[in-house]
């Protein structure tokens, strides 16, 4: 256990944990935001009911992500100190940014957004979630602007005291990885809020007394939200692919399992095993041509380089300034395995999410009576977040050894004045913390399932009248049937 | 223009130098001041509460707002890190563990708001409510003790890293320091308490402030002659130091002399200015210096921990555009909940806000 191993696996933890919210409160504002937008366009109060309902799981993830994030901006200096100093002028601008320009967005507004649903007209109270929405979401740019340097530094000069500079602000912001990465998260966003929703709602169902209309109404609006979400994810994510290949060679390499050189028309390898150490692939099944077709579109797209060639080249490029780097190899079976349970996660809830619409229309809506379909799309609800961690494990693991790409190692960034006794003790502490935080979360958001919708009052009078049980189940039958 | 700007003013710091300086100190300034009202308020959920609701009604005054309060201190951590990233370096990772304790206790008051709104048994209500109190106790003490650790002097080498011992962050002045912010948050959060409950409820509020308010005396005089003792503020920057203890004091005696005419708004703005007044003692202090270390020679300037010149402008032009938007929605998003929660302090007519 060292400094540097201690401080990444903190890093790591804190972020990925972190990010489990992230996506779900910008993809959730967005979900209830369209509910309460319906709710004001077609004035049926079962919108509002679903707005109310599913902002409940909206604010507890809000609040999770919130206290999480302040690890985040403060650790930078607490572990990461020489980074700080190396990166401060540079850095600290798209996260003072943030703060100003859409954590008091949305923090204000969803302060205004819970209280003061009796206070204003539908119309102007859904402003307020549209704004919350807003504001988680650009508040997304900026901490990718900063981010996206790290990546691939563009817009900058190495001062006299060896620190970076800016040099442009508008190149940092109109950095091409920024305007790769954003899309691919926000949407991403938009897919994970829309499928939780799906996933959660198949739960309701599942409960004896669950009210079909409500969550069938939620489960499609879930669904089409997660349908175009993930279409959009999968394209942005190809377009990301496009600039990797060119920004990080071997980022990509990695994500493929390539070792050598590969002539167009490249193989695909669908599943394989890496022998890292040996530097070869250890096993695997391949497709010939399919990643020319995959990574250009084409089948003689050019030469596809390999680690070893691009290890080659990256210890005769940086050799010589940091001859401490034994070679550039990154942690490439995480690469490879993250990139397919992401690129699976997309196209399962792609699919998934058209199976739900099929299996709720209005002329046959029987997805409610099929216990083992529930089953599958409540576990589901989980499928998202393996997604997104992957996606991030690919895009930070994806710059070893570099924390800002050929600028400034990992090793060289960490605090000085950090001890390994001081950042196990916060280690273990902030495990503790978060296993508590993410239980009690899915605990409550499980309870608010198990208490169900707020009664619709309309319903609440037709289900009183016909004690008889035959009667209220045809009932119900029919009211399906109309939503 | 840029020559106006690049341009040593004060102490060899040009003037986007001293402006950053200056913002950095508002911002914590007004953090203290906004998020001082729910340190308070988690504090009065064990002291002056009687039953759950009671501790509920409390929290539901701060409910649509601690948040955005909050805010107020990442704009600031943000900013240095903007503005003065040598200046964060060393102080976030020299006071890693203080910090460590003041993130566990945000947290836990984070989270407690909207894990309380789900509790379903009063016991399990109050796990929350704990935490709530614990961490609007931890957060403001350990903040206190960081700053009136860090106005001593630390050791520290000329890369600027801190390596405070265990005597640098816990001493006479930096706990008299930590308890002196705790006990201004909770003054705070009275006052602000009177200005959101029925007219008993306020009355006891300002009842408690204007006793407690006596100990501030003594408190602020042990203060003053500890700060005297072990930094060099009165020496080093004598009259501007004595003016901001002189507000300090006068403050105080305005909010106590509020509490006792029943005038919580009165109150509400003195005990702010005490609180502010501290981040001004500090600030002013440490001027021109952003870290003192013991060795004077390895001092960190405000100069020498700046940004680059471009970084400093692009900033300012943002802070220029975007901080008068904020402020005018922050504002209004008080302004329209400023209605007392409640007219009478009868158990159901506390139920009847909780439910609203």
């Amino acid at each position: 256990m060292t400094v540097l191993g201690l401080s990444r696996f903190q890093f790591a933890m804190t972020t990925v944990f972190h990010f489990f919210f992230v996506p779900l409160s910008i993809g959730l504002a967005f979900t209830v935001a369209i509910m309460e937008t319906l709710y004001v366009a077609k004035r049926k109060y079962v919108y509002k009911r679903m707005a109310q309902f599913w902002g409940k799981i909206f604010l507890l993830s809000f609040a999770v992500g919130v206290v999480t994030g302040i690890i985040q901006e403060f650790q930078f200096g607490m572990n990461w100190s020489n980074y700080s100093r190396f990166m401060g002028d540079i850095f600290g601008a798209p996260l003072a940014i943030e703060a100003l320009l859409a954590f008091f967005m949305e923090s204000t507004f969803i302060g205004v957004w819970m209280f003061t649903w009796n206070r204003f007209k539908p119309g102007v109270h859904v402003i307020f979630i549209w704004l919350t929405w807003l504001g988680s979401t650009l508040s997304a740019i900026w901490i990718l602007a900063a981010n996206s340097f790290m990546q691939n530094p563009v817009g900058y000069s190495i001062g006299k005291d060896g620190h970076a500079k800016m040099q442009s602000f508008a190149a940092i912001i109109g950095n091409p990885q920024l305007w790769r990465e954003f899309p691919h998260v926000a949407t991403g966003a938009l897919m994970l809020g829309g499928f939780v929703v799906v996933g959660m709602s198949a739960f309701g169902f599942m409960r004896k007394d669950a009210d079909r209309v409500f969550f069938t109404r939620s489960i499609r609006v879930g669904a089409i939200i997660a349908l175009i979400g993930s279409i959009l994810v999968i394209f942005t994510g190809d377009l990301q692919t496009l600039e990797i290949i060119k920004d990080q060679p071997m980022k990509f390499a990695a994500t493929e399992g390539i070792y050598e050189d590969l002539k167009s028309p490249a193989p695909w390898m669908v599943v394989g095993l890496m022998n890292e150490a040996g530097h070869k692939v250890a096993a695997g099944i391949e497709i010939p041509g399919m990643l020319s077709l995959l990574a250009f579109h084409k089948l003689y797209g050019g030469t596809i380089y390999g680690m070893n060639t691009l290890n080659d080249q990256y210890l005769a490029k940086w050799g010589k300034a940091h001859p401490d780097i034994a070679n550039y190899y990154v942690p490439t079976n995480v690469l490879f395995w993250s990139f397919r349970f992401m690129a699976a996660v997309g196209f399962a809830v792609l699919v998934l999410s058209i199976l739900v619409l099929w299996f709720t229309r209005k002329s046959k809506n029987t997805l409610a009576d099929s216990r083992w379909k529930l089953w599958i799309l409540g576990i589901c609800t989980y499928l998202p977040f393996v997604g997104t961690t992957g996606g991030w494990l690919i895009t930070e693991l994806g710059r070893y050894p570099w924390i800002v790409y050929g600028l400034q190692t990992i090793a060289d960034a960490v605090s000085p004045t950090a001890t390994v006794p001081s950042l196990l003790f916060t280690n273990i502490v902030y495990f503790l913390l978060f296993c508590l935080m993410g239980g009690v979360m899915i605990f409550y958001s499980r309870r608010v399932l198990h208490q169900g919708p707020e009664q619709d009052p309309e319903t609440a009078k037709v289900e009183d009248a016909p004690k008889a049980a035959p009667a209220a189940a045809k009932a119900a039958d029919r009211k399906v049937a109309l939503a | 223009m840029t020559a106006f700007l690049a341009k040593p003013l004060i102490d060899g710091n040009n003037f986007l130098q001293l402006l950053w300086f200056f913002v950095i100190a508002l911002v914590f300034a007004i953090f203290l001041f906004l998020d001082g009202i729910d340190f308070g308020v988690g504090m009065a959920t064990r002291v002056m509460a009687h039953d759950g609701d009671e501790r509920a009604l409390y929290m539901r005054a701060i409910g649509p707002h601690w948040d955005g309060n909050e805010v107020w201190l990442i704009t600031g951590g943000g900013a240095m890190f903007a503005s003065f990233p040598l200046w964060y370096a060393s102080l976030f990772s020299g006071y890693y563990l203080l910090l460590f304790i003041v993130l566990v206790g945000l947290i836990l008051r984070g989270v407690s708001f909207e894990f309380a709104s789900h509790a379903i048994t009063d016991r399990e209500r109050s796990v929350w409510q704990w935490a709530n109190f614990a961490g609007s106790v931890i957060a403001p003490f350990g903040l206190g003790m960081m700053l009136t650790s860090v106005i001593q002097g630390v050791p520290m080498d000329a890369q600027g890293n801190v390596r405070a011992g265990f005597f640098d962050v816990v001493n006479w002045l930096s706990i008299v320091g930590g308890v002196a912010v705790v006990f201004f948050c909770f003054l705070h959060g009275l006052h602000f308490l009177s200005l959101k409950l029925d007219k008993t409820m306020s009355e006891r509020m300002l009842n408690t402030t204007k006793k407690v308010y006596w100990i501030a005396y003594p408190a602020l005089v042990v203060f003053v002659i500890l700060a005297f003792f072990f930094t060099d503020f009165y020496q080093r920057r004598t009259w501007s130091t004595l003016l901001i203890t002189v507000v300090i004091l006068g403050a105080t005696i305005c909010g106590h002399i509020a509490a006792y005419k029943k005038r919580g708004g009165f109150a509400f703005v003195s005990s702010g200015i005490t609180l502010a007044g501290i981040i001004a003692f500090i600030f002013n202090g440490l001027f021109p210096n952003v870290m003192i270390a013991t060795d004077p020679a390895k001092s960190m300037s405000v100069a020498a921990a700046s940004s680059s010149q471009y970084t400093l402008e692009i900033m300012t032009i943002v802070l220029c555009c975007l901080l008068p938007i904020v402020l005018i929605y922050f504002a209004w998003s008080y302004y329209i909940q400023r209605k007392r929660l409640i007219t009478d302090s009868s158990p159901a007519s506390i139920k009847a806000a909780l439910s609203e």
